[in-house]
């Protein structure tokens, strides 16, 4: 049996790592090779990078991140942002990434996930949908979620496995940064509509929406970001009060003590 | 790379390995954690350094029929037989890497190596939305007998799964380990010289790296 996973996300601008929310208020937290790494001792699952960087110098630079992240790295590292062709696939796999997660290009060309797909198998193509609440559906939204389309998002998040994508990363723009519990209701719908694994996003607060996105949300993984950049709990902590509850999680030991880390939030080396 | 002391268990293994490129995005992690491990790697597409090699690591993600035509048309296939088969050098794949040793891959309808018994086939999960395809995330073993490669492992360890297509009809002798998704499907394959994993290993923490350390020590 499969165990639920936890996968830690860092937005990562001219190779630093950034939050505040995924959509607003950017904030710098530190270097991501070293917080991929702490994050993977405190026992995270996998590792999301999303560049956010919007120029061609950043994205050379990040390409440079992820090589040096997935050296470092045991757990797998998907990675995101400004993927526009097969070879920008192509490039960020060869540089370390196991997935490859991809949002606006797939809008306007939905044939970059079947190629994906056909060239680097379905399990390496991650298909990226940025929701948001209308009415009584959802819409995708694409650029970094500035831009709405009139896709229904989670007819968009059939169709983008039915073109190849292998999993599903399901943010909820609503829920991003709030900190009140993943949008069960998207997620529960996609998750019952694809049948390859969902990734709930947005809105992590506390180990019970976690629970909460598993169980009633139906998902296989949860992605975990602002909560654990400003400190407030940890993956490890997260793990004991899910498995307290009877979720089965990974509770793989540590390769060495993690090094301590400043009430800011950077590692000390 | 300073090498850790636990998993990799102690000093350093400088053995040459014969690391396959076939295009595979997991290539260079692989490279990166046998080099960690004290291997020397050569990461080759030629089928004359392929037959002479010592030792081979088949990476590989992607396309079972795809995969199964380069090997066919570039003489990959017939210098890993020299190697693996004529010579019987130790040879492990990964994922896709593994299951082209088996005699038939349903993805593509193509012939495999066929060097052990047994097909691949897509994962057909009693209940569809319960257990997702691909197979995804961290799993298990169930280790059947002893193997060398599952030297060291705890039961408990887990490991790092990413596909959607398993190994089935093995000669039970040949099945080091299961792993239960749904149903239970080998996912440690080993005949002698001649093993496959279907998980990971580069990716799965301190487990992976001890077993990718038992491969060296062979």
């Amino acid at each position: 049996m499969l165990y639920p996973r936890i996968l830690v996300c860092l937005d990562v601008d001219h190779g630093r790592v950034v939050k505040g929310t995924r959509f607003r208020n950017l904030r710098e937290v530190g270097d991501p090779v070293e917080l991929a790494k702490r994050y993977e001792e405190e026992g995270a699952d996998e590792i999301v990078f999303l560049d956010i960087s919007a120029s061609a110098e950043g994205r050379s630079t990040f390409l440079d991140t992820v090589r040096r992240t997935a050296e470092v790295l045991f757990i797998p590292l998907t990675v995101g942002g400004g993927v526009r062709t097969v070879a920008d696939m192509d490039r960020l796999l060869r540089a370390g990434a196991d997935k490859v997660s991809v949002n606006t290009a797939a809008v306007r060309n939905p044939g970059l996930l079947a190629e994906g797909a056909r060239r680097f198998g379905s399990q390496c193509v991650v298909g990226s949908v940025d929701a948001a609440r209308r009415g009584s559906a959802w819409i995708a939204y694409t650029h970094g979620g500035r831009t709405p389309t009139d896709l229904d998002a989670v007819a968009w998040a059939v169709e983008m496995v039915r073109r190849g994508a292998g999993e599903i990363l399901l943010t909820s723009m609503d829920q991003d940064g709030v900190r009140t519990g993943y949008d069960l209701e998207l997620t529960r719908a996609v998750a019952e509509a694809v049948g390859v694994p969902v990734i709930a996003s947005g809105g992590a607060g506390t180990a019970d929406h976690l629970y909460d996105a598993f169980t009633l949300g139906k998902a296989s993984a949860a992605l975990l970001a602002g909560i654990l950049h400003d400190g407030l709990t940890t993956v490890g902590a997260l793990k004991a009060e899910l498995a307290a509850r009877g979720i089965r999680v990974r509770t793989a030991t540590p390769l060495r003590p993690p090094p301590p880390v400043t009430p800011d939030g950077a590692v000390v080396p | 790379m300073r090498p850790q002391a636990g998993a990799e268990g102690g000093k350093p293994l400088v053995v040459g390995v014969t690391l396959l490129d076939l295009g595979s995005g997991n290539l260079h992690t692989v490279r990166r954690k046998l080099e960690r491990l004290g291997a020397r790697v050569v990461v080759t597409t030629e089928p004359e350094a392929v037959a002479r090699a010592d030792r081979l690591v088949i990476p590989g993600v992607g396309h079972f029929g795809a995969a199964m035509a380069r090997l066919r048309s570039t003489g990959l296939a017939e210098a890993l037989g020299q190697a693996a088969v004529g010579r019987g050098v130790p040879t492990l794949g990964l994922c896709l890497g593994m299951q082209i040793l088996a005699e038939h891959g349903e993805e593509g309808d193509t012939p495999g190596l066929g060097w052990l018994r047994g097909r691949v086939v897509r994962f057909r999960p009693p209940d569809p939305l319960r257990y997702k395809v691909p197979h995804m995330g961290w799993n298990r073993l169930a280790a059947r007998g002893s193997s060398p490669l599952l030297e060291g492992i705890s039961p408990e360890a887990e490991f790092y799964f990413a596909h959607s297509y398993h190994w089935e009809g093995a000669d039970p002798a040949e099945v080091a380990a299961e792993t239960e998704y749904g149903y239970r499907f080998p996912s440690v394959i080993c005949r002698n010289n001649l093993m496959g994993v279907q998980f990971h290993p580069e990716r799965s923490h301190e487990a992976g790296l001890r077993l990718l350390r038992n491969f060296l020590a062979l």
